[in-house]
């Protein structure tokens, strides 16, 4: 055999390892999002059944908060769930419910069985708010800073370490500005 | 107190298992034999520790000690006794201890039963052993430790993932790392036949064993956690390259290459520097597996949380592994010669074919399953890669493979007779014929790629068949004589055989699975009716029931075809303590062919969303496998005769075979 050839496969893995080095830094469920950094689309949305008073994208303005996109037939969101009641709980940031494409009553008999952690909930049925927000499934989560734009996107249900490792150094650092 | 133990155990196997490595190095190096003798004690010392750590570890999971905090995150008391058991290594702490377990029970057989090989084989062997093994302990104990306390201890766990409470998956990661790890020996043997300079039919009497059971192994563990896949997910199929399916499936498609080309330096002492490769190859797949499962670098349902600390290491650990023994590769390869000259036509021949052609579809699964991340890297984009792709490419690879498989078996050592051999499969070719015209015949849709893919099924079992025949010359003697031949058939003929014809039954199983799979849709209430497949299904009943740590919903379907009927049922089930829902479809066997039903959540109050598939003859998935993994596991009982040039030491021939290590 020629020494040459003997090398190709040391090489081609060395290719292979930068690759792997390089897809380390990088998180493969933040997709990114054409709304990041751009002001949120205006919307206002109704109180779902069962709640008072629902929301518009002027309120979010003035502090940093989480828009989280949720439903009762999404079986992420019920793993999700938990840990947004601890942040609610912990007091550590507002969020603001997006109830998507549900049924009149299955938000609240949710809220009810598993609790609120939303500061306020919107109720948007059609989905209309979603296609705006650019949403592709649920849970989905929005950072959306002081002036109102939106900073980041994750496209998962938010766990305990994906919250102390990415989301809460970018809120502290969004709240500094 | 035993987690401590535990946790002391594995710090303790750790700092023997530093030393172990270059004791053996400098044992194998002549040097002093007291060396060497430490060095295979240990081995077994080092296994003992491992086991103490981890029966340790399962023992808190037996207590529901939540006062560890792995326990505590992956535990619950209300939970079955044997899943709070098989909880152990339902995480990525207790999951990596099961691993190196396995890897050390292996070093520890390799050190007992290893008199038969050349010493400094054995030696340099069971060092590269050891440096593996003293990685992975390093990285369980500097970043995923298993044994940390919580204070104060919670007082009650917060689940296990209720996916995992069902006894497929329970079983199916011990087989998989028993497969992946297993393949660390022949990469270990490997490595050290490059040091010596020297590899033989020796040392391929010696690996291939080895190689055979791990390939077994990973073979049923892949089986199980299809199977589980298909009766637990609800979606009605049982492989959907998932990045995680595909890291088990590439170590599985080197290692098959790699069993069929040890063969090759065992009886002809030729493609050495080949089958080499293909053991580091194989082993560094499985460790390139478990960086894609651990590190967070590709998203899927299978990945473990992700920790870019821990991908860091593993990263460090495959750079060692893999970029070590490939640098050694590069310079040693070279000295290694064959004296096994063969002709293209010839069993040697069809088994470079059926390597190259097994390395192919490992590139294309693993191009497949990494491209997303290449594409990344390079651009930002995110893509993902689905199954058309696979269905694509891989399927005319699979076939084209399965249609030399049957000629292969009957081609002759070092120089073939392309003519005869096929003369010989004419029995098959007609049978293969006739089953292809009635495919096409008889099927309501597909029926060219039908009438293909049968025929090939049956041309391929004809193939293995006839090997056997010509073996025992059946029907050319007395039959008497035939069955006295027969029982002195080699166990790797009989192996072959089987594990061929396995691998037609499967064949049968995924190519009907993936023609004429029917399925249907349907919003269904109480009383509804719905048609697959000649089936009339109704909806009878939807209850709701409470498990020992579930809340569930209990659809009862009544199914009835030419005035039989059966009744079948299928769960759906709500875990409160994780908050999360699972499916058990309902699953009716029709001699091999399923009636498959899985529900939806009655969020409309209109009915529940229902789908029925039809999956026909796909027992034959399991069925197949099963009968592949048997014909290893015979072939693994065969330890092949000792070559007669190699009986005695007579002088190595000439070149570079006697090259000092």
């Amino acid at each position: 055999m020629k020494r040459v050839l003997l090398i190709i496969p040391v090489l081609l893995f060395l290719v292979v390892g930068v690759f792997f080095y390089s897809g380390l830094k990088r998180d493969p469920s933040a997709i990114p999002s054409e709304l990041v950094d751009k002001p949120l689309p205006e919307f206002s949305l109704p109180a779902i059944e069962g709640f008072d008073e629902g929301f518009s994208s002027e309120e979010l303005k003035g502090e940093v908060v989480l828009l989280n996109v949720f439903a009762s037939w999404c079986v992420s969101c019920h793993i999700e769930h938990p840990f947004l009641m601890q942040l609610a709980k912990d007091d550590a940031i507002k969020i603001y419910g997006l109830n998507w494409k549900e049924k009149p009553g299955d938000g609240k008999a949710w809220l009810d069985r598993l609790g609120n952690p939303y500061t306020k909930v919107g109720d948007d049925q059609a989905g209309r708010v979603a296609i705006d927000l650019g949403v592709t499934g649920a849970p989905e989560t929005f950072v959306i800073d002081k002036e109102g734009r939106v900073r980041y996107r994750v496209a998962m249900p938010i766990t305990e370490a994906y919250w102390n490792d990415k989301l809460a150094p970018m809120i502290e650092e969004l709240r500094r500005q | 107190m035993t987690p401590e133990i535990g946790h002391f155990a594995l710090i303790l196997a750790f700092m023997l298992a530093l030393i172990q490595g270059p004791a053996l190095f400098m044992g194998a190096r002549g040097g002093d034999a007291r060396f060497a003798v430490f060095a295979q004690r240990a081995s077994i010392l080092i296994f003992g520790l491992v086991a103490l750590s981890f029966f340790s570890l399962m023992h808190a999971y037996a207590v529901s000690d939540f006062s560890v905090a792995n326990v505590f995150q992956n535990s619950h008391s209300a939970k079955p006794f044997i899943y709070k058991l098989t909880g152990t290594w339902g995480n990525h702490e207790g999951s990596m201890l099961l691993w190196a377990l396995i890897l050390t029970l292996f070093s520890a057989v390799l050190a007992m039963q290893g008199r038969a090989a050349p010493r400094d084989l054995l030696l340099l062997t069971l060092g590269v052993q050891a440096l593996i093994i003293t990685a992975f302990l390093a990285f369980i104990l500097f970043t995923s430790n298993p044994f940390l306390r919580l204070i104060p201890t919670p007082a009650d766990g917060t689940g296990l993932n209720p996916l995992l409470q069902d006894p497929g998956l329970a079983i199916h990661p011990p087989f998989l790392y028993l497969g992946y790890v297993g393949f660390s020996i022949p990469f270990s043997f490997a490595v050290a036949a490059l040091i010596r300079g020297r590899a033989d039919s020796v040392w391929a009497r010696l690996v291939r064993p080895w190689a055979l059971i791990a390939w077994v192994f990973l073979t049923i563990g892949i089986m199980l956690g299809s199977w589980w896949a298909y009766y637990e997910l609800g979606w009605g199929g049982w492989w959907a390259w998932d990045p995680v399916e595909n890291a088990s499936f590439m170590p599985w498609l080197a290692g098959t290459a790699l069993i069929h080309s040890i063969r090759v330096v065992e009886r002809r002492d030729a493609m050495k520097g080949w089958a080499l490769l293909l053991a580091i190859t194989t082993f560094s797949l499985s460790l390139v597996g478990t960086f894609l499962v651990r590190s967070g670098v590709i998203t899927s349902v299978h990945a473990f949380a992700v920790d870019p600390a821990r991908g860091v290491f593993i990263l460090a650990i495959l750079f060692a592994a893999i970029g070590g023994s490939l640098t050694v590769f590069a310079f040693r390869a070279n000295s290694l010669s064959a004296t096994g000259a063969f002709t293209p036509v010839s069993r040697e021949g069809a088994l470079v074919v059926n390597n190259v052609l097994l390395l192919v579809a490992c590139a294309v699964v693993f191009v497949g399953t990494f491209y997303p991340l290449f594409i990344d890297v390079l651009s930002g984009e995110k893509i993902s890669v689905g199954a058309p792709y696979y269905n694509l490419i891989f399927a005319p690879l699979a076939s084209l493979t399965l249609l030399l498989a049957a000629v292969g078996t009957l081609l002759a050592w070092k120089k073939g007779d392309l003519g005869a051999s096929l003369k010989k499969l004419w029995p098959a070719a007609a049978a293969a014929l006739v089953i292809a015209i009635i495919a096409a015949i008889f099927a309501d849709r597909a029926r060219i790629s039908g009438a293909f893919a049968m025929g090939l099924v049956v041309w391929l079992a004809g193939g293995a068949l006839i090997d056997i025949a010509e073996r025992i010359k059946l029907f050319r003697g007395p039959f008497a004589q035939s069955l006295s031949r027969a029982k002195g058939l080699p166990g790797a003929a009989w192996g072959a055989c089987l594990a061929h014809g396995g691998l037609a039954l499967f064949a049968l199983g995924a190519a009907s699975m993936s023609l004429w799979k029917t399925e249907v849709v349907q919003l269904m209430a109480e009383g509804d009716r719905a048609e697959i497949a000649g089936y009339e299904v109704t909806l009878q009943s939807v209850e709701r029931l409470r498990g020992p740590n579930y809340e569930a919903e209990r659809a009862t379907f009544v199914a009835s075809k030419n005035g039989e009927t059966v009744t079948l049922a299928g769960e759906r089930r709500f875990y409160p303590v994780r908050g999360m829902e699972t499916s058990e479809a309902a699953i009716q066997a029709r001699g091999v062919s399923d009636l498959y039903i899985s529900f939806g959540a009655n969020t409309s109050g209109n009915g529940w969303p229902v789908r029925l598939f039809f999956n026909p003859l796909v027992g034959f998935l399991w069925i197949g496998a099963g009968v592949t993994a048997l014909g290893g596991l015979i072939a693994f009982g065969d330890r092949g005769r000792k070559p007669a040039k190699l009986r005695k030491d007579k002088p190595a021939p000439a070149g570079a075979e006697a090259a000092p290590a």
